[in-house]
């Protein structure tokens, strides 16, 4: 819109040109200029807004007056009501995340040689169809992390930071002196310094345990120590081996972590060695011991990026990705018509870059900005092929959007009635730059 | 005039150091502009890669993909295979679908150009009453969703056969690319010295012959931004095509969408498929990126 005010005005010295026509037109020829484009917008662009105002009010088959039921249904049916609450998501932070992050790469771009291949980069997305953005962000978001390249990120940093656990399905066997507490297991009864403890599990794939994993090792007992043996008490039948001390084929939980828990408090806690074998300094006397829960935690799996929660501002995500490059774009061209000497005069007079930035290069654009920020918020009130193509059908509910359910509506439920009422609305929200765009041309075009 | 006001580079030269600056602000000037690089090049992969991720996935087999992650490539490159573009355009549905879209899109976007030239010549050019009242309700038109037409054009359609025809989606197309096309070059034409026209009429040239000879060989950058503008536009939709089409008549974006719904069980047809459906947008894009840009600049309000 901005270059498009510029093409209403001729760069040239402003005077009052004269149009008229250089042939003395007789009427019948403009007629016959015009008429295809008359015809063609009528039948299938004037028309259509008519009798969707029309059919908005008629029952499903179009042949009775149903006053504002159709309206009425905007705001009672479940689906639209979620749709106009996405669609508020969408309008608030789609376009305003997209035009912060094309300011960004705008001013940043003209500070490298090779803005021109990054620009390039970034507004490629724009060229290609909503469909192939929406498989491409279908695979990006894919849950398995052996498959999405989002989550294989995620969990890659969250198992960077987060001990990831060894022992996932490990639970106590027949007669245990272990139970159950808060997702780990705790001691039935204190243990004391100098008698070696025994705190047995079953349940892990061997394939799953530690690499570090030795023979099970009974504890020896040390003065003033608490010392103990925590393993795979894997007792196969009867006779072989004993059950509650370690057997030659039995392996130790290598790095499983141990807590001695007094009155609630952690007073001291150690990590197994491989064969199982732990100690405790003397704290640890006549404490219970516990085996906290991150010692079984399942394997992180990553983030449900298509679920109920997150499907919405996952597919916002894609749009940015589509449409980051054209507010860039046209930033970027206000950008290079803001006066270098403005700029350059901040500088001189001890501005730091981010000060020119806030207090000269925000307010100058800020015509820009705004019309970026107000097409992109047209276009967001359109998007359906995103939704529809990214959204999996378990979620597609809790994604949906106005376009998307006027689809729905019109399309697969043959509720046309209710669907012309969502297309009146979505009408009604562009009317105000309808207005805008014809107040600014009628200035242009009365010369 | 718009056609040349938007190209991608349009970058200044990187920042020259100035003599007479201190050292100490030199030296921040070298690390935040190290800062600015390494910002960029990390946003700049971070774009490519879902892109990658699409090509990859569509030179791997189909077992490969359940089985590893397509970044799994780089240190296995033997997985990488051609079979499925094979397969695929082995398929005859899709195939028949890509006809489908250059059917649709070369005319419909032929129709736009020369219905909106026609109307934005005698917008800009011509006298007649009301002229300028036409123009106004012409550009109030640009904001109007596509989805308002659905319903009633589809039973329009209907009623007189041409629901499932190719010729419906080219019509549909051409109505909503008309406010932009016609608003385009009415504003372009209107730039037309006023002697090169008269110097035309002086010659005995008609009204037609002036557009044909005269206006539209002038118009060309913005006959070229509204063209190329237009014509990823129409390929690239799915909407109105998957409203107006059926199965014979479907584009290569409808006949994919169909797949969607069994995502992970053929990601062979998938990924491929999108990939060739990016390919003529993609090289269109690269050829004429500074028409694109100006195209879509001035369209900023559609």
């Amino acid at each position: 819109m901005a270059s498009a005010a510029a093409a209403g005005a001729p760069p040239g010295p402003a005077a009052p040109r004269s149009r008229k026509s250089v042939t003395g037109t007789r009427r019948t020829v403009a007629v016959l200029f015009l008429l295809p484009a008359l015809v063609l917008l009528g039948a299938l662009v004037v028309y259509p807004i008519g009798y969707s105002l029309v059919r908005s009010f008629s029952n499903a088959s179009g042949d009775g007056f149903v006053g504002f039921d159709n309206y009425k249904t905007l705001f009672t049916d479940d689906g639209i009501r979620t749709a106009l609450k996405n669609n508020v998501l969408w309008v608030v932070f789609a376009p305003t995340v997209s035009t912060a992050l094309g300011l960004v790469f705008a001013v940043l771009t003209e500070r490298v040689r090779w803005g021109t291949a990054f620009k390039l980069v970034v507004f490629m997305p724009m060229a290609i169809s909503m469909l192939a953005a929406g498989i491409i962000f279908r695979l990006v978001y894919d849950q398995d992390p052996d498959k999405g390249v989002a989550n294989a990120v995620w969990v890659g940093v969250h198992d960077t930071f987060a001990q990831s656990s060894a022992f996932p399905k490990a639970h106590p066997g027949r007669r245990s002196p272990l139970v159950a507490q808060g997702g780990g297991f705790v001691t039935k009864a204190a243990v004391h310094a100098g008698q070696p403890v025994a705190l047995p599990l079953v349940g892990v794939a061997p394939d799953q345990l530690p690499d570090d994993a030795k023979k099970a090792a009974a504890a020896r007992p040390e003065p003033g120590k608490v010392t103990g043996t925590t393993w795979q008490d894997f007792t196969r039948g009867k006779g072989v081996g004993k059950l509650g001390a370690p057997d030659p084929s039995e392996v130790g939980y290598a790095g499983m972590r141990i807590e001695a828990v007094k009155d609630g408090k952690v007073v001291a806690s150690a990590k197994a060695s491989g064969d199982g074998t732990f100690t405790l300094p003397a704290a640890a006397d006549g404490a219970l011991l516990r085996l906290p829960a991150s010692n079984f935690r399942e394997p992180y799996n990553g983030v449900d990026w298509l679920g109920p929660a997150l499907v919405t501002p996952a597919i916002i995500g894609s749009y940015v990705w589509m449409w980051a490059g054209f507010a860039m774009v046209l930033i970027a061209a206000g950008l290079a018509g803001v006066p270098r000497e403005l700029l350059e005069a901040a500088r001189v007079d001890g501005a730091t870059e981010w000060q020119v930035f806030r207090k000269v290069t925000v307010p100058l654009l800020a015509p820009v900005l705004a019309v970026v920020v107000v097409t992109l918020m047209i276009n967001v009130l359109k998007v359906f092929d995103l939704v529809f193509i990214i959204a999996p059908g378990s979620s597609q509910d809790d994604a949906n959007v106005l376009a998307l359910e006027l689809y729905r509506k019109g399309f697969a439920e043959g509720r046309p009635g209710v669907a012309s009422a969502i297309s009146v609305f979505l009408l009604l929200l562009v009317i105000p730059v309808m207005l805008f765009n014809v107040r600014r041309l009628r200035r242009e075009v009365r010369r | 005039m718009t056609a040349t006001a938007g190209s991608i580079g349009k970058a200044d030269p990187a920042g020259t150091v100035k003599a007479g600056q201190s050292l100490a602000s030199r030296i921040t000037e070298r690390l935040s502009g190290g800062l600015v690089r390494v910002v960029l090049i990390v946003v700049g992969l971070f774009w490519l890669v879902p892109t990658i991720g699409l090509l990859i996935s569509s030179l791997r087999a189909p077992q490969d993909m359940s089985a590893s992650g397509w970044w799994t490539v780089f240190t296995k490159p033997s997985q990488l295979t051609v079979d499925s573009y094979q397969k695929l355009l082995e398929n005859s549905d899709i195939t028949h679908s890509l006809v489908n879209t250059v059917l649709i899109t070369v005319p419909a976007t032929v129709l736009v150009v020369v219905v909106g030239a026609l109307a934005g010549y005698a917008f800009a050019w011509m006298e007649f009453p009301g002229r300028d009242w036409w123009f106004l309700g012409v550009v109030s038109l640009l904001v109007v969703p596509v989805q308002v037409a659905l319903i009633p054009i589809a039973e329009l359609f209907g009623k007189i056969g041409l629901f499932g025809s190719i010729l419906g989606v080219i019509l549909f197309h051409t109505g909503f690319g008309l406010p932009f096309a016609v608003f385009l070059l009415r504003n372009f034409f209107a730039e037309i010295p006023r002697e090169l026209l008269e110097a035309a009429r002086l010659d005995g040239a008609g009204e037609l012959r002036l557009f044909a000879r005269v206006v539209m060989p002038l118009g060309g950058p913005a006959i070229a931004s509204l063209g190329i503008f237009q014509f990823l536009w129409v390929w690239n939709d799915m909407l109105v095509a998957l409203v107006f089409t059926k199965s014979g008549t479907q584009p290569i974006t409808v006949a994919l969408q169909t797949q969607v719904r069994q995502f992970g069980n053929n990601i062979d047809v998938l990924a491929p498929g999108a990939f060739i459906s990016m390919v003529i947008p993609l090289a269109v894009f690269f050829a004429f990126q500074r028409q694109f840009v100006s195209g879509v600049m001035a369209g900023a309000v559609k």
